[in-house]
């Protein structure tokens, strides 16, 4: 978003350096102390307390490895999901189309305790699926396709978000172009689809993965909470916390934090590729500019 | 490979964008379909290329009905408007496309592009991306696309609508040329008459999802079939007059219509072209009325407007009435020197009168 | 595709309405996750809670410690979703107008809360506001407690939902015509009249998205909450919590209808606000 000029004039005026100065403190104060304090408190008794924290504590492990087995998996899953639905929505019209749009959009206002206990009234025990999942001897509801479900649900909307808009604008004359061309549906997805939206599905990726990582209401619900056994990272934060180990929270608390962190550089990145080829795909709109003639037209 | 439409109709909603319409292209022919915007000529030219379904109606190739055949399976060169190229894939990539999901060997591949790269003048590009290109490259690259799977027919929708005016010229010119080349039936879509009668072997003009007329590009302009024809083509004053006893009046001014014999009056459209009218200096008053026949219009010219080597003498008829727009060649228009104000009278060579229903033409 | 017989064409072309290929598949994938994630558990939810009768579903979720969850959930919501509409106000037009150093990262930094798991954020908060913490060792004792208290509900309810406030109103100052600013200028405005008059009105619908946004992150939020509040009951327990303790003493019942009605405040205040927004929008044109 760097496409207006700015007022760099009104910036050194009083009444800019106010706003600025307020606009700083905002993000100063809310945003940049907390996440300061977190690498500050969770290096304060040294690294190698940190490390052993994070590395000596078998359910903190567990956690950290339950957490690298749930967040991928509903990422995938909503990977697939979501361009399978921005392809439907972005792709053809039909009846329902915008309550569907609407319905992706769900997730987000719903309470993540509420879908937990949705998921729990389904699949727990006393569910309607519970007698027989119990003949089935599947367990979901305090356990890892719980984990899984309770995720997936909240991260649902952040990939196909991503991707409407985009498909949406880059139209679909390039596919038709490859289907008059010859292609069957998955050359056309693959050669053609796919290149087209690879940063908004990347930037949908991250976004999913980043929340999945630290999800806690609907995985909190679902989990039952057993150390080592279903708590991801954000849950061990919490129990660690309960248990008066502050520094031993903040440990991995930090973890998460440099993962978001990392998320941010990552997104930061991928949305300079996008402004780079939203623009390039505003070029190719725009009549032709034949600037050179000797290029232009045809050759003598 | 010929092209036969057989009854065709569309709709978009209540929008009836095609509405029976039948079409016949003999193998080899470049054809033009010509309307305005929402006459329905892309959605013909889409239909063809399999990539909408028609409501009603047949698509035959050579005698073969392939109203259900695929897009996929049609074998035809499309060419479309914004172009759609493949934003991520070089030049040479693009041209592939179509032999690439056909999975061709690599160095047939690389043969052939290299052959369509040459014959649209873009030796050498391969490498580039699409957004690297001038409109005019990107056009041909579109072109050499739909090319390379060895269509059996080429359609293209305002293959030159993109494109500023220098370059239309010159890349309608060399189409035509390569169609003479490679003899391929070709359909184009253009709202543009200009570029219609200058490329095309025939023209089909349409209107409302109808077919107005069809024919040569010679018989289309003299011999305009329809009231809208004659208006789209453009250039053309328009003037509410009436028939009786086998002559029209136009301001008074009759005119020979022996389609029309009867006695009782009719209301009818008078049609002339700007260019098919002589234009002369009044006489003074008092002087012989030798020039004034009873076939010319006394005007006053309001002003000239010169638009390079044809200048358009704008008049206002005596009696009321519209304007009324003469061309004449420039050098004509500087020797008779007419000022604002003056008397003139005005004689067409030519007029088309076309009565409300039915039609005739004269 | 094969090349059917004549007598089904038309029935397949009134639904074929592109030669686009995946319908059958991505319908398939779209409504099997759709209908299986969203629409069956959030049916069973509510229908779960109607099998307790009207009666039995109001001496649920009616109690008073519920009534309480209600209105700290609410207070603290609305609260929060004010404060950051305005912050998020200042921010995005500081960061869309004035060109400052640091201001990219600065807009970087306004994504830290999406990124950041709110179980992180309730920690962080909680340790910065105790008697003990960087700020609670200045605050506490001017009788300002951030941690365990209603505002610290309030402190974390902005950190998370801030960013939908900004983000949200940003591209809106961004696409404002700089011309009109211009205009008004030289008919004579003053700077605030500008503002009030015609920069205002243009940004408003956005702002009540943000609102809208904010409000209904703020309203679900357990992460965060669960750390800083406290979770006493008629004082610091916000809806969610209570779900959760009901839910924990096995009480399905009054959890179920409990979060019926949660999901009834924020379902109903995104109708309101969407209704207020549309016509502000009408109002703008």
């Amino acid at each position: 978003m760097t496409s207006k000029p700015r007022d760099a004039a009104t910036a050194s005026s009083p009444l800019g350096l106010l706003l600025i100065a307020g606009a700083v403190a905002t993000v100063g104060l809310l945003i940049v102390a907390p996440l300061a304090s977190v690498f500050v408190d969770a290096f304060s008794n040294g690294p190698r307390a940190w490390w052993e924290a994070l590395a000596h504590d078998p359910d903190t492990r567990h956690a950290i490895w339950l957490s690298l087995t749930v967040a991928p998996v509903a990422v995938i899953v909503n990977t697939v999901f979501g361009v399978a639905a921005a392809w439907l929505v972005a792709r053809f019209r039909f009846p329902g189309r915008s309550l569907l749009v609407s319905l992706f959009d769900v997730p987000f206002s719903v309470s993540p305790v509420v879908a937990g206990l949705a998921l729990v009234l389904i699949f727990g025990r006393q569910g309607l699926l519970g007698p027989t999942l119990a003949w089935l001897a599947v367990k979901v509801i305090f356990a890892w396709p719980g984990l899984v479900l309770a995720t997936t649900f909240v991260t649902l909307p952040l990939v196909v978000r991503e991707l409407i808009p985009v498909m949406e604008a880059i139209g679909p004359e390039e596919e038709m172009a490859a289907v008059s061309l010859g292609a069957n549906g998955w050359q056309v997805f693959w050669r053609v689809t796919l290149p087209n939206i690879r940063w908004a599905l990347l930037h949908g990726i991250v976004l999913a993965n980043a929340r999945a990582m630290g999800e806690f209401g609907a995985v909190y619900v679902v989990s039952g909470h057993i150390a080592g056994a279903t708590d991801t990272m954000p849950l061990r934060v919490e129990k660690l916390f309960q248990e008066y180990r502050t520094p031993a929270s903040m440990a991995v608390a930090s973890v998460l934090a440099a993962l978001a962190l990392l998320t941010l550089v990552a997104k930061v990145f991928i949305e300079r590729q996008l402004e780079t080829e939203s623009k390039e795909l505003e070029a190719a709109r725009v009549p032709g500019a034949d600037t050179d003639p000797s290029t232009g037209g045809l050759g003598k | 490979m010929s092209i036969r439409v057989n009854g065709v109709s569309k709709s978009f909603g209540t929008f009836k964008a095609l509405d029976n319409v039948s079409l016949d292209v003999p193998q080899g022919t470049l054809l033009a379909l010509l309307g305005p915007s929402g006459s329905g000529k892309t959605t013909l030219l889409r239909i063809i290329a399999g990539l909408e379904w028609p409501d009603g109606g047949r698509i035959e190739e050579d005698g073969e009905d392939i109203t259900d055949r695929h897009a996929r399976q049609r074998e035809v060169g499309f060419v479309f408007q914004h172009y759609a190229l493949f934003r991520h894939m070089s030049v040479f990539e693009n041209v592939a496309f179509g032999m690439r999901v056909r999975k061709e060997p690599a160095e047939k591949i690389k043969s052939r592009v290299d052959e369509l790269l040459h014959l649209v003048r873009l030796d050498g590009l391969g490498g580039r991306k699409p957004s690297q290109l001038s409109g005019g490259q990107r056009q041909r690259v579109a072109l050499a696309r739909a090319l390379a799977i060895r269509p059996r027919i080429l359609l293209l929708d305002e293959p030159f609508g993109a494109l500023d005016a220098k370059v239309r010229v010159e890349l309608r010119q060399w189409l035509r040329r390569l169609h003479d080349e490679i003899g391929m039936t070709t359909v184009f879509v253009t709202h543009d008459q200009e570029e219609a009668f200058e490329l095309a072997d025939e023209v089909v003009v349409m209107n409302h999802g109808r077919v107005e007329q069809r024919g040569k590009p010679d018989e289309v302009f003299d011999k305009p079939a329809t009231p809208f024809v004659m208006d789209f083509l453009g250039n053309v004053n328009v003037f509410h007059g009436r028939v009786e006893n086998g002559r029209a009046f136009w301001h008074g001014v009759p005119i020979a219509y022996p389609d029309y014999p009867h006695a009782q009056p009719r209301p009818a459209r008078v049609y002339l072209r700007p260019h098919e009218l002589d234009i002369a200096r009044a006489a003074p008053a008092g002087a012989a009325p030798a020039i004034e026949s009873e076939k010319s219009l006394p005007a006053t010219v309001l002003r000239q407007t010169r638009t390079g080597p044809i200048t358009r003498i704008t008049c206002q008829p005596l009696e009321g009435g519209g304007e009324l727009n003469v061309d004449l060649p420039t050098a004509a228009a500087r020797e008779l020197a007419f000022l604002p104000g003056e008397r003139v009278t005005i004689t067409p060579r030519s007029v088309r009168v076309f009565l409300p229903d039915p039609e005739y033409v004269i | 595709m094969n090349t059917t017989s004549p007598s089904s064409i038309p029935n397949r072309r009134a639904r074929q309405r592109t030669v686009l290929p995946g319908f059958g598949l991505s319908a398939a994938i779209t409504s099997l996750m759709i209908v299986g994630l969203v629409v069956i558990p959030l049916a069973v939810l509510i229908l779960r809670a109607a099998s307790l009768g009207p009666a039995g579903f109001l001496a649920a979720a009616w109690t008073p410690r519920a009534r309480a969850a209600y209105a700290v959930s609410l207070g603290a919501s609305l609260t929060a979703a004010i404060i950051s509409s305005l912050l998020g106000l200042l921010v995005a037009w500081v960061l869309v107008r004035l060109e400052f150093p640091g201001r990219r990262i600065l807009d970087a930094l306004v994504d830290v809360p999406l990124a950041l798991p709110t179980a992180v954020a309730g920690l962080v908060y909680s340790t910065l506001y105790v008697e003990k913490g960087w700020l609670g060792q200045w605050l506490v004792p001017m009788g300002i407690r951030g941690a365990y208290s209603r505002l610290g509900i309030v402190l974390v309810l902005v950190f998370v939902s801030l960013p939908f406030a900004i983000r949200v109103v940003q591209p809106v100052i961004e696409s404002l015509d700089k011309d009109t600013e211009e205009a008004a200028r030289l008919l004579g405005a003053s700077k605030s009249q500008t503002f009030l008059r015609v920069v205002l009105p243009g940004i408003l619908p956005a702002v009540v998205t943000g609102f809208a946004l904010a409000l209904a992150r703020a309203l679900g939020e357990y992460g965060s909450v669960v750390f800083i509040s406290g979770n006493m009951p008629f004082k610091t327990e916000i809806a969610p919590v209570l779900i959760v303790s009901r839910l924990e003493e096995f009480a399905y019942a009054e959890a179920t209808a409990i979060a019926v009605v949660l999901l009834g405040m924020s379902l109903s205040m995104l109708i309101v606000v969407n209704v207020l927004q549309q016509r502000l929008v009408r109002n703008a044109q």
